[in-house]
């Protein structure tokens, strides 16, 4: 492949491509880069998450803070039971039932480590300041911050708070280039038993992926959406304006091709 | 039904025929996370004795989900052949073990037997083979499909080139595509996996794809790996559909989980059938899967999850896919906790697939939590490549920057078609030596004239807009 070639290429895309060959095979050079990702990755599933920094950041932003815990107390226990990350531990079940609200709460929102704690300390924040200033109107239940959750502790979360929908953000597992992306996952009528089929997704969040400006606009139109419908999940097709941007414009690509 | 035996005076007993399957495993985290795994090695092997005295054909009689209460089991039921399973109907599951490994089992057999065979009989003979015996059987077995191109033939290993990019940005996995293509791969499919679920991206991709494979007359097949409703609107809308992809498990809860049923996928197999883009066949359909996957979606009926992944093969079989693959340790540890037990898990499923009928692929796969790295996967590509796996991933650098995994490289695949003396789907071999990417013996060139317009069509020019 010429030099011109993969340069073209490269600029395109943080894809390990145009990495040269040695035979069929990869270069040394090709080999350790991976190898010194790989590591890093390592090094970053095993960071700790700082629960406490994170709800001084967040009181800043003007909503109440309230910190619940998962049935995993541990890393280890958490990697390896995913059940125990789904379950609200009974002393969180009691405090978030103390503050259900009369007329009930629209939205629980909820920051967790999930599988990197990198990318709810950098991502959270950022996005939760964009997010927040689309959702005027909505009640909204005080922020929580659990550590060690699944995707599904929003049922739980949002059932104790007696919320009507429920939006949980957590660190997705750590890619190569990626130990910091997170991923907001929302489900309308969070209850106990709800499948991942009733829940909406918008993933890869952080500046070199989704920045958090363009997912904030993306998860307000699919909670809009999911209260007007009353309804999320599959059903619940994603046709934000906002969500065609990264993308280019097909019909003119499809002419350069053609 | 409940089994016991004694070995050396000690008693082993297990209450029914899931527990006895279950603790029967090898072991695997998923297996303890349900509390199904055996409590100690020698219950795991007091099991498989038991097991293999078990005749095949109990498992027609002792379901292990009911059949009024799920559609796959009554799919796995309804769809078996009595006469095909006749060579084996008097064979325990031990002496079935034996009979595969015999010299007169061929593929012809093995591809008659195929409809007689349910996926829990499958799924017990595996747990008593040795992984050299997952190997050699499977590598008797030969399951071609076809669509532009013919796949699975003995001696060929096949591509899927997978050109994801975390923001479906077109210029990005178009990079991706020509790198692939350029380094020999994507005869199995060039088949993206999009960032965001949506209609709009998914016409858009296939759009991309559809002119380059028009454009260099390329004997491949394309997907966009959305939710099949979402393939499904796509095909509404006129978008250029080649095959209809869906991730799919071994219940009717599990795949509800999915937002799927058999009736839905039968509506996209029709779909799909009915746009006639294949031009050598009509195998239209893509299907994934993974041990692990019932069980997390809460849906796995106390059955072990490479029973329950057997089963999601005769949800595939039921469509005449082209494509099935197992994406063996993208689940995580807490299913597959190292590369022991992803290298297990890949060769059973590879080996289930095959004996059931099915053009098995498997992504060699694992994620950054897993403890496992490269070198397990280099193991697991090297023994699925002497099973006669039909065809693995290629990924720029084993790097899926969107799904955030390693899965294996195009350099991977060609290291593997040096070292067993494999070559790509005959049609595709042939467009790369016509169109100068390979030469004969099927070494890259080094300064390919191949798609030399393709980057500027595909508009990646050098300098930034």
């Amino acid at each position: 492949m010429s030099e011109e070639l993969q340069a073209s290429l490269r600029q395109w895309t943080d894809a390990r491509v145009a990495l040269g060959r040695a035979g069929g095979s990869v270069i040394h050079r090709s080999l350790l880069d991976f190898r010194l990702s790989h590591a890093r990755a390592r090094d970053a599933v095993h960071l700790p998450f700082d629960a406490a920094a994170m709800a001084v950041e967040l009181e800043a932003l003007g909503q109440p803070v309230l910190l619940a815990s998962s049935q995993a107390t541990d890393r280890a226990t958490y990697l390896q039971r995913p059940d125990l990350g789904r379950q609200l531990s009974e002393e969180s079940r009691a405090t978030l039932g103390g503050v259900r609200s009369d007329q009930g709460y629209d939205l629980a929102i909820i920051l967790s480590d999930g599988l990197s704690a990198e990318a709810a300390h950098r991502q959270g924040p950022p996005l939760l300041r964009a997010l927040l200033p689309l959702l005027a109107g909505w009640r909204l239940a005080p922020l929580i911050i659990a550590p060690f959750a699944r995707v599904a502790l929003q049922d739980e979360i949002g059932e104790a708070l007696g919320a009507r929908a429920a939006l949980i953000l957590l660190g997705e597992r750590p890619g190569l280039g990626s130990a910091d992306s997170l991923g907001a996952y929302l489900v309308h009528s969070p209850r106990a038993g709800n499948t991942d089929a009733e829940r909406n997704c918008v993933s890869n969040i952080r500046p070199a992926g989704l920045p958090a400006e363009a997912a904030a606009p993306r998860i307000a139109w699919l909670l809009g959406e999911a209260r007007r419908l009353g309804f999320s999940g599959v059903d619940l097709k994603d046709h934000s304006a906002s969500a065609s941007t990264p993308i280019l414009d097909t019909t003119s690509l499809g002419d350069r091709l053609t | 039904m409940s089994w016991t035996i004694t070995l050396a005076g000690r008693s082993h007993h297990f209450r029914d025929l899931r527990t006895l399957m279950a603790k029967a495993t090898p072991h695997r985290s998923g297996d303890t996370l349900a509390g199904l795994a055996a409590e100690s090695a020698e219950e795991r092997v007091a099991a498989q004795y038991l097991l293999a005295d078990l005749p095949l054909r109990h498992f027609l009689e002792e379901l292990l989900v009911p059949y009024e209460d799920d559609e796959v089991t009554r799919l796995i039921l309804d769809r078996h052949d009595a006469a095909a399973f006749a060579p084996v109907s008097g064979l325990s599951v031990g002496e079935f073990r034996d009979w595969l490994l015999a010299y007169e089992t061929d593929a012809t057999k093995l591809r008659a037997l195929a409809p007689g065979l349910t996926p829990e009989m499958v799924a017990a003979v595996s747990k008593i083979m040795a992984n050299q015996d997952l190997i050699l059987v499977a590598s008797k077995c030969e399951v071609i499909s076809r669509f532009r191109n013919t796949l699975g033939q003995r001696g060929r290993l096949s591509v899927r080139l997978q050109p994801n990019h975390p923001t479906d940005d077109l210029r990005g996995i178009a990079a991706s595509m020509l790198d692939g293509l350029l380094m020999g791969c994507g005869d199995a499919v060039i088949g993206i996996n999009p960032a965001t679920d949506q209609v709009t991206t998914t016409c858009s991709l296939l759009h991309l794809m559809d002119e380059l494979i028009s454009r260099y007359e390329i004997p491949t097949q394309s997907c966009v790996l959305a939710h099949v409703t979402t393939q499904l609107r796509a095909i509404e809308q006129g978008a250029a559909v080649d095959l209809v992809f869906q991730s799919i498990a071994g219940s009717q809860a599990a795949n509800k989980s999915f937002g799927i049923d058999l009736a839905l996928l039968r509506e996209a197999n029709e779909a799909a059938l009915s746009l006639k883009r294949g031009t050598v066949g009509t195998n239209v359909m893509y299907f994934e899967t993974g041990q692990g996957s019932a069980l997390s979606a809460n849906a796995h009926h106390g059955i072990d999850q490479q029973t329950m992944e057997a089963r999601a093969y005769a949800v595939a079989r039921e469509f005449s896919p082209l494509l099935v693959n197992t994406v063996v340790g993208f689940i995580g540890p807490e299913y597959l906790f190292d590369g022991k037990q992803i290298i297990r898990a890949g060769l059973e499923d590879h080996f289930c697939g095959k004996l059931l009928g099915l053009p098995m692929g498997c992504d060699v796969c694992y994620t950054n939590h897993a403890e496992a790295d490269q070198d397990d996967m280099d193991n697991l590509l090297t023994l699925l490549g002497v099973a006669g796996c039909n065809y693995i991933m290629g990924v720029p650098g084993a790097d899926d920057i969107m799904l955030g995994y390693q899965s294996t490289s195009f350099h991977d695949a060609h290291y593997l078609r040096q070292v067993l003396g494999k070559r790509p789907a005959p049609e595709f071999e042939a467009w790369l030596e016509k169109v100068g990417v390979a030469d004969r013996a099927g070494h890259l060139r080094d300064n390919p004239l191949a798609l030399a317009d393709a980057p500027l069509a595909l508009g990646l020019h050098t300098t930034q807009p």
